[in-house]
């Protein structure tokens, strides 16, 4: 089956198997290899990626689902070589060990600060339930995602990582905290 | 006069490997694609227990992309080829061979018996259900103590017995201490308990990786795992392939835990297959065959019996252990036991002791390290009972180890098993913890719970621990037949730019040595931390190592790499003195600069290192580089300790546990980056817990795993978990010019014990005295309906 498909500002067109998985067709097809696979039971989150503005463990996607949409990976985050301050907290709060989980992390994270732009401890505990980290125990995790919340201003989520629109807009929190 | 620089070794630098791992672009074993390669998927039995009769592949051959299928009869024809065991504990230990493929029967569900090679992973992983097997069931083993009576089926008819080893250790018979069955008969009080350490998964989250490229002069082979240089040459050994014509690569790898710690029959199939294809190949496996088939952790029976005096001071210990090893041996399997063998007298000054460890297999997937490795084992056993001893003697728990923990001024101290503790402070670790914890306060509200019968019980769980890090010294692994020493090498190249290259052999995967030998060498050779590269993973770069395990990296690789640095200072040296024109005597070497005392000449290692590159005008005989490489074996363990301190919330009513606070002060001697240590810490406080409250590989009467999967198999989330309020003590340790202990295993070794303690501490009034792990809801409210019973 035919797709077009924006993924991280870029439109692909492919033929693929209905079958593909969605992190399979990022990975496999368009070398986007820092979406990664953890477990086949959609329980672990290293996949997850936006859909149009929305998180989504990109394992239980198909490609053909991600027909016409637009899809953002860890590696579509940077804007103008700044890093995305979710990735930029994670690295200042020491959030990540193996760094395997951690693009999944990310992506959840984003979605959760969309949903609320000042979570307390058991909402981002609570927010990120469906992504596992075996390195860290998830305290840096929990201090990261509250510290980058507050370096973002509201409508920094998911939304403002849209690039098919001609005006790209840049998330104010590319421009805010440090 | 040079600018004396605030120190690197210290800060809490951020990590220089976060920049690829937030971006994505990070260089995974599965990211791995080259021309032409081809994909292996491996055709796994669903029997624990069975001869093969007939592995038909007819179909699976004429499936679309499928280049090859192969059987063990088409890989190891003559049944050569076994994956090593590093390991022979005792001169007479059963070994069978763990074979790539199993040939004419299966030993465990999860065994591969027929591997798939196609175009696409999707192609292979098609191919596998057109294989067809047929088995015959045979009795399946899975009880550890029925499986060591007499007359009951063996998983390997050819070894005779189900026993795989008895290791004993005596301190009578090995001098170093007394007779612990006298210790028994003449205590006032004894206490014998059965613990029992449940099996675990790893659960990294990088699923294993392998990709083979033979396709130039050196067979290449890139793999997801924490010991790229034993795997080069036991792949050697084990293959009979001349070890020049391989290299070994671990790229990133997303965590171990111990669990990467193996030469796999994956490795070694995609080794032969790569070969017999002529083509690069990838195996990279499923998460629910990665539980099946990686190997599992702990899995041991404990009998456990303590001997002491009125007045709590305890006078023996006897340990009886029966440790599961599964269907094979994996690289250090059998050792693991051994390696908490020295550990069941903890932070304690016991007179005698006996330790003996039956291992046993069973049709169950292999067991090997996992995160502590036979110390948190220990740990548990000790910290258990000593609880229990407490309340047969009627004194507060903290009271009684007081008692008998080795003070601060008896350092360094010679253990009941021989190993001599250099330093500690246990005084200072656990007033901290307790002063953080509100120890006292606690006691009293929980007093008041229990005056009231409140619904929510509070219980408080002490854990105070040691174990022997910096794995190790050469002479002692000799001694208890282990298959290789325990040094670490490293290297330092001083590029003409002045740059420099550190070349480790300790292989990180997460644990941040690219900071932390960064900080170590910046403040060495006085060059900027930026202007530093940290090596690793690759044998063909850092040529020599022993790999990343027991919390080895910082004090043996760490100490190597000061080592290779002091050589790199010592060759600059003459070269300096030459370019200043003075005597060597006259230089001091300070912040990056010699200096000439007393004047403002100097210069930096940098100008020296361009000065030598150019090679124009040398002292004579001066070999024109300053690169130096040392290889570091301790003489000696470092001995981390501190006091973990838990109160846990218990609903008696649904036997629901809920972790309150959890305080731990963990001296883990000088520290290079403090947020490096407390990520450590928490970690390793996670996969603890989670062992004592979540966590167990159950397998069903037939040897099938139950909980195979990230869906059942109950890895914590972050809302399974508290936060935790870390501090530290910092007793230097004396076994290594850094001062440092190790940290990796602490959190896990501590946290087990003190959760479980913390709950029958909760319930003990109703006559709970022990919770099976994982202390599910479930089990707690059992413990409480019996004890109650009583």
């Amino acid at each position: 089956m035919r797709i077009n498909v924006n993924v991280d500002g870029t439109t692909y067109t492919d033929d693929v198997e209905p079958r593909m998985l969605l992190v399979q067709y990022l990975r496999e097809r368009l070398g986007k290899t820092g979406t990664v696979v953890g477990c086949d039971t959609s329980n672990c989150g290293a996949c997850t990626v936006h859909l149009d503005g929305h998180s989504v463990k990109s394992c239980s996607v198909l490609a053909v689902q991600a027909d016409g949409a637009e899809v953002t990976t860890i590696e579509g985050l940077e804007r103008d070589g700044q890093l995305h301050p979710v990735q930029q907290a994670f690295h200042d709060n020491h959030a990540l060990q193996c760094g395997f989980c951690t693009p999944g992390m990310i992506m959840q994270a984003i979605d959760l600060l969309a949903d609320n732009p000042d979570p307390d401890e058991q909402a981002v505990r609570h927010g990120l339930e469906g992504n596992l980290c075996r390195c860290t125990g998830y305290q840096n995790i929990v201090r990261a995602v509250r510290d980058a919340a507050h370096h973002m201003r509201p409508g920094a989520g998911p939304s403002a990582e849209q690039v098919s629109d001609t005006e790209v807009t840049r998330a104010p929190s590319h421009t805010a905290g440090n | 006069m040079t600018a004396t620089a605030e120190p690197e070794v210290g800060k809490a630098r951020l990590r220089k490997e976060d920049a690829r791992l937030i971006t994505g672009r990070t260089r995974w074993t599965d990211n791995i694609t080259l021309p032409g390669m081809l994909h292996l998927a491996i055709k796994r039995s669903p029997m624990a227990h069975a001869k093969i009769l007939n592995i038909d592949t007819s179909a699976a051959r004429t499936m679309p992309g499928v280049i090859a299928v192969f059987t063990a009869a088409d890989l190891d024809a003559e049944g050569a080829v076994g994956a090593p065991c590093a390991w022979p504990i005792t001169p007479d230990m059963k070994s069978p061979r763990r074979p790539m493929l199993a040939a004419d029967k299966v030993n465990f569900a999860g065994e591969g018996v027929a591997v798939v090679v196609a175009r696409s992973a999707a192609e292979a992983q098609d191919a596998l259900e057109a294989i067809d097997v047929d088995y015959s069931d045979l009795p399946v083993v899975l009880d550890m103590e029925a499986a060591l009576t007499d007359g009951y089926p063996l998983v390997h008819e050819e070894l005779g017995t189900n026993r795989n080893a008895l290791w004993v250790f005596d301190s009578g018979e090995a001098g170093t201490g007394g007779n612990v069955e006298d210790a028994i008969r003449d205590a006032e009080v004894t206490v014998t308990r059965r613990f029992r350490q449940q099996r675990l998964v790893p659960a990294f989250m990088e699923p294993r990786s392998v990709v083979v490229d033979p396709t130039a002069a050196q067979l290449t082979v890139w793999s997801a795992t924490q010991i790229p240089h034993i795997l080069k040459t036991m792949t050697a050994l084990t293959l009979g392939l001349p070890e020049h014509k391989l290299r070994v690569v671990a790229p990133d790898v997303g965590g171990g835990f111990g669990g990467k710690i193996g030469v796999l029959p994956e490795e070694l199939m995609a080794v032969v297959v790569a070969q017999k294809v002529g083509r690069p190949v990838k195996w990279t496996e499923t998460r629910s065959e990665c539980m099946l088939a990686a190997h599992h952790g702990r899995d041991q029976i404990q009998d456990i019996t303590i001997s002491a005096n009125r007045d709590g001071t305890v006078t023996g210990l006897k340990v009886d252990l029966i440790a599961d090893m599964g269907a094979y041996l994996g690289l250090v399997g059998p050792g693991v036991p051994i390696l908490g063998a020295f550990m069941f007298n903890a932070i304690y000054k016991f007179p005698a002791y006996r330790f003996a460890c039956t291992n046993v297999f069973t049709n169950k997937t292999l067991t090997d390290a996992y995160r502590g490795a036979g110390r948190p084992e220990a740990t548990f056993a000790v910290e258990r009972i000593m609880d229990e001893l407490a309340v047969e003697l009627g004194m507060d728990p903290m009271a009684l180890r007081e008692k008998n923990w080795i003070k601060h001024e008896e350092f360094p101290f010679t253990t009941v098993c021989g190993l001599t503790y250099d330093s500690g402070n246990y005084e200072a670790a656990t007033d901290r913890a307790k002063q953080l914890f509100d120890y006292d306060g606690l006691r009293r509200e929980q007093q008041e719970r229990r005056d009231r019968g409140d619904v929510v019980q509070l219980g408080i769980g002490i854990s105070t621990y040691t174990e022997m890090c910096g794995l190790a010294p050469s002479r002692v692994l000799g001694s208890l037949s282990y298959g290789a020493g325990g040094w670490e090498h490293a290297a330092i190249r001083m590029l003409p730019t002045g740059k420099v290259e550190v070349l480790t052999g300790s292989s990180a995967h997460g644990q941040g040595h690219e900071t932390a030998w960064s900080q170590i060498v910046s403040d060495q050779l006085g060059v900027p931390f930026e202007d530093i590269e940290v090596l690793h993973g690759d044998t063909q770069s850092s040529v020599r190592g022993m790999d990343t395990y027991g919390s080895r990296s910082l004090a043996v690789g760490g100490t190597a790499v000061v080592m290779a640095a002091e050589k790199v200072v010592a060759k600059a040296k003459p070269v300096a003195a030459h370019m200043l024109e003075c005597s060597e005597d006259d230089l001091e070497f300070s912040g990056g600069k010699f200096s000439v005392r007393g004047t403002d000449k100097a210069v930096t290692i940098q100008d020296i290192a361009l000065t030598v590159f150019l090679a124009h005008d040398l002292p004579e005989g001066m070999e024109p580089h300053l690169d130096a490489e040392a290889v570091y074996d301790p003489q000696n363990f470092s001995f981390p300790h501190g006091t973990h301190l838990c109160a846990t919330e218990v609903d008696t009513e649904t036997g629901r546990v809920t972790i309150r606070s959890y305080v731990c002060v963990d001296d883990v001697g000088k520290v290079v980056n403090p947020l490096i240590v407390e990520g450590q810490v928490h970690g390793g406080l996670v996969q603890g817990i989670s062992q004592a409250l979540y966590e167990e590989a159950v397998h069903d009467e037939t040897g099938t795993l139950t909980n195979g999967t990230f869906a059942d198999y109950h890895v914590p989330s972050a809302a399974d978990m508290p936060s935790f309020t870390t501090d530290r003590t910092e007793t230097a340790s004396t076994t290594n010019p850094l001062g440092v202990k190790g940290v990796g295993e602490a959190g896990t070794i501590a946290s087990t014990p003190a959760v479980v303690n913390a709950i029958v501490d909760a319930l003990r009034h109703l006559g709970v005295h022990e919770v099976e792990m994982p202390c599910t809801p479930k089990r707690v409210w059992q413990a409480i309906q019996q004890g109650g019973a009583r």
